[in-house]
């Protein structure tokens, strides 16, 4: 066997040390589309209320390589990469829309809602030319298919053969947190993009870091609408690569437990000239005003207050990546139940109030590190070698993030050189 | 045009290079006096144009709210430090019916960092609603429909 060196020089193993090249190379931003992407990960592509009928289709991206998400005619869901197997052609160029057939315009190469080729133009040949031989195979020339799983609606994809079975790969603590956001059939009510000029993995360390969720959203302390103290339960995977996070406030709780949650309207501002935009119910009876869940490598799932999304992030190069926000809410809701989510909507994405200020902490930190790649970022709030299911308010799940990371990239049973 | 036409548009053309020079010149507290008392403000991705209702990425729906929304970036918000600066053109009035006006513009905006370097940062049209309001005409509506609706880092300051 080949030896390989370590791509990365960690410093410690146990995630309280991250160099800073790891931001930064083109060379460590290639083997995560490798080792990562297209490694054994299930990676979100979609909602399944995007496509709801056949022939219904989206494109999406699996690390950087463009993919198409497409419901077939029995209502079957399939992946494949959107790249023409004949000469390398995006083929789909719409975002979304509903087809039978995903036609390459150069040389009309025609494929189904499975990606498999169903039309090769002059296949036997025109004005002399043979064409294709005898023994051309459509088969052998469909479009590069990934394996799809969904749960409740969250729809995943995976390139590589041996990724484990998705429940497994979510594991119990995040199956219920999707479980309890999904439990309804959900509705998208529209999409939000950012394009962040930094490294997708310092948005994967955002999402897993309660530490500056006060601090950093300055909204949260200057109308009251998160504090560092509020009760907070977590949960994690066996492998420790997920995490998902639960805030409970007192107004919303006290409302849920008061039995009348209908009537109940929750005005947890004082201080904003116009209140009606904290308007709105609980959608759940557990008292959580705030849930995130960020599944590895590229999910966020969030629910802050009525605000429901998920976040996609999409790396696009080593110093950046676009964060693409589904936003949705429930088939069920009601004119009133849908305007107040299309109010609270000023909370989040690239004009939130309360996460503005993520992606500039991003591009701070992507504007600093130009230069002594081999220095570290330090990240030892909370108990280094506290377990973390002990720790939900420090860098653990940061921590936990970055060992697992390190496995990803750099197995600890490849071979030493001899 | 007639002479009263043309005065009208040359009050709505002050209007939004009004509007355009508060947002550049940092007052943002006297942006929402441009709007009447319940005027709305939204600024949707054009990906969600065709949705009913489509969703914005900010959305004022009083100049309260707008009030609130000034008064976040100033206490509360941390946004990249820049001068913006909002090129408003090609607008015209749609339809004009009982002293309301439709009004369509396009509108462009420069970022300029501490550095001295400027990046296009959104390109876009407005569609608006322009009504007479105590003497002044005021926004009874401006949706800024966002044809860079993938969002450079962050929006802060209103488009």
């Amino acid at each position: 066997m080949v030896h390989q060196a370590p791509l990365i020089a960690w410093p410690v193993r146990d995630g309280s040390r991250v160099p800073f090249d790891v931001f930064t190379r083109a060379d460590v931003f290639a083997r995560e589309q490798e080792a990562i992407f297209r490694g054994p990960v299930w990676n979100y592509v979609a909602l399944e209320a995007e496509l709801p009928q056949p022939g219904d289709f989206k494109t999406s991206f699996v690390g950087d390589t463009p993919i198409v998400v497409s419901r077939a005619e029995d209502g079957s869901l399939h992946a494949f990469v959107n790249r023409c197997a004949h000469r390398g052609a995006t083929v789909q160029r719409q975002a979304s829309g509903n087809t039978r057939q995903h036609r390459c315009v150069y040389h009309q190469w025609c494929y189904n809602m499975r990606g498999e080729l169903i039309g090769v133009p002059y296949r036997r040949g025109a004005g002399g030319t043979r064409g294709y031989a005898a023994d051309f195979d459509a088969k052998d020339h469909g479009l590069a298919k990934l394996r799809v799983a969904s749960r409740k609606g969250l729809v995943f994809a995976t390139f590589h053969p041996a990724t484990i079975g998705l429940e497994d790969y979510l594991d119990a603590p995040l199956l219920a947190a999707i479980d309890r956001l999904f439990a309804r059939p959900v509705k998208v009510l529209g999409h939000m993009r950012q394009r962040v000029r930094g490294n997708w993995k310092l948005y994967a360390e955002n999402t897993r870091d309660p530490y500056h969720a006060a601090l950093l959203h300055g909204f949260h302390a200057t109308f009251g609408t998160y504090r560092t103290n509020q009760k907070r339960t977590g949960g994690s995977d066996r492998a420790r690569a997920h995490t998902t996070g639960a805030t409970y406030g007192d107004d919303w709780r006290t409302a849920a437990q008061s039995g009348d949650v209908g009537q109940d309207k929750i005005v947890a501002s004082y201080s904003l000239a116009d209140p009606s935009l904290m308007e709105g119910r609980p959608d759940f009876d557990d008292g959580v005003t705030v849930a995130i869940t960020s599944i590895f490598p590229s999910l966020v799932i969030q629910q802050i207050m009525n605000t429901l999304a998920t976040r996609h992030i999409r790396p696009k190069a080593a110093d950046e990546f676009e964060l693409y926000w589904t936003y949705f809410g429930y088939a069920g809701d009601d004119e009133q139940t849908t305007a107040a989510r299309l109010k609270q909507a000023n909370l989040v994405g690239p004009a939130g109030l309360i996460s503005m200020e993520d992606s500039e902490a991003i591009e701070l930190i992507q504007r600093a590190i130009v230069r002594d790649g081999g220095e570290n970022s330090f990240l030892e709030f909370g108990e280094v070698q506290a377990d973390l299911d002990k720790d939900r308010q420090g860098e653990a799940s940061i921590r936990a993030f970055w060992r697992y990371y390190a496995t990803m990239m750099d197995p600890p049973s490849a071979p030493k050189e001899t | 045009m007639s002479g009263a036409a043309d005065q009208v548009y040359r009050d709505v053309e002050a209007l939004e290079y009004r509007y355009a020079r508060l947002l550049d010149d940092d007052r943002l507290e006297d942006w929402p006096g441009l709007f009447v008392e319940h005027g709305i403000y939204k600024v949707i991705p054009r990906e969600n144009c065709q949705r009913r209702p489509p969703l914005a990425v900010m959305f004022c729906d009083s100049r309260a709210m707008m009030q609130d929304r000034v008064r976040s970036l100033r206490q509360a918000n941390v946004y990249n430090l820049h001068y913006p600066r909002h090129v408003v053109s090609n607008i015209e009035i749609l339809s004009a019916v009982d002293g309301t006006f439709e009004v369509a513009a396009c509108y462009t905006v420069y970022q300029t960092d501490l550095e001295g370097q400027t990046r296009l940062f959104s390109v876009g049209q407005y569609r608006d609603i322009v009504v007479q309001d105590g003497g002044e005409l005021r926004f009874r509506e401006k949706i800024a429909v966002c044809d860079t609706f993938s969002i450079p880092n962050l929006l802060a300051i209103p488009l």
